[in-house]
């Protein structure tokens, strides 16, 4: 028990964090408002959580233009897509 | 504790699923393009079946006249049913508060439009060649095709709804003079039924 417990990533205990990592590990790369419509939070709640999320080096962001106005668009680094993973089989041995 | 993983979990592949596939397409826009493809059938049988065996293997004669008839036939019926899918689609998109234009939807036109434009872009040639008997079997095909190839966008029923067309186009064929019948079936009863599933399960 104490072993799984340690393998929980706190960084997802929230579920907004996620449900941006779930977006991230489906797709390439999710835009702002995108992630914002998928969630359904307001734009300062998700920018604090990507920030977040970006701290620990699990997302990356890309920014460019569209329409002359700036897109970002987010996507899951090899680190943070290992430690989802990771978080989702202790939560699997949990229940189990 | 154990819930909230539960929770955890069911929020996970909800926000997967939204994420990458569309999910407010409507099943009413699957009955109402099947009663629309039922009336074009028929208005298709009486003015123009009914009088000759056109439904066989080889070549018919067919004058400009005739053509023009039946491409005027099923450009309605086409433009009808999209008409109506579209109208039926937004209108759960809006309820939803989803967008209709998003990565997803691209995905799923694009996926859903390659072999449905390369069925009928052959189906075209070979009508203009005389070959009619076998048109209702290989629309059955190659909408089947597209549907499984637009599946992975959308609900997933659609392969097998896909896998019925497919199978019923292969009948068509096999029972050349009954084809549009199976037509009937595949374009009209099946999508009926299927759109009644989906419109009850999402």
């Amino acid at each position: 028990m104490k072993e799984v417990l340690k393998d929980l990533d706190k960084a997802f205990e929230n579920r907004t964090r996620l449900g941006i990592m779930s977006a991230l590990m489906v797709n390439e790369a999710v835009d702002f408002n995108s992630l914002k419509d998928l969630l359904g939070v307001t734009d300062g709640n998700l920018a604090s959580h990507l920030k977040s999320l970006e701290k620990s080096n699990y997302i990356i962001y890309k920014k460019d233009f569209l329409d002359r106005k700036t897109n970002t668009s987010y996507s899951a680094t090899p680190k943070g897509k290992k430690a989802f993973i990771k978080h989702l089989n202790a939560i699997e041995k949990l229940l189990k | 504790m154990k819930e909230k993983y539960i929770e955890d979990l069911k929020e996970i592949k909800e926000v997967m699923n939204r994420s990458t596939r569309f999910i407010s397409l409507s099943g009413l826009s699957g009955v109402s393009t099947g009663i629309i493809a039922m009336g074009g059938v028929l208005f298709a049988y009486l003015s123009f079946f009914k009088e000759k065996n056109y439904l066989v293997y080889h070549a018919v004669e067919l004058n400009k006249e005739a053509i023009i008839k039946l491409l005027m036939i099923a450009v309605t019926t086409l433009i009808l049913s999209i008409v109506c899918a579209v109208f039926f689609t937004t209108r759960k998109t809006k309820k939803g508060n989803q967008k209709i234009i998003n990565k997803q939807t691209k995905e799923l036109i694009i996926n859903l439009l390659i072999p449905l434009v390369t069925g009928g872009l052959l189906c075209l040639m070979l009508l203009f060649k005389g070959f009619l008997g076998i048109l209702p079997s290989l629309t059955l095909i190659f909408y089947g095709l597209a549907l499984i190839n637009a599946s992975k966008y959308t609900f997933a029923e659609l392969r097998n709804l896909g896998l019925i067309e497919i199978l019923i186009g292969l009948f068509a064929f096999q029972f050349i003079t009954y084809s549009l019948l199976f037509w009937a079936f595949g374009f009209g009863m099946v999508q009926i039924i299927y759109g009644m599933i989906i419109q009850r399960k999402y």
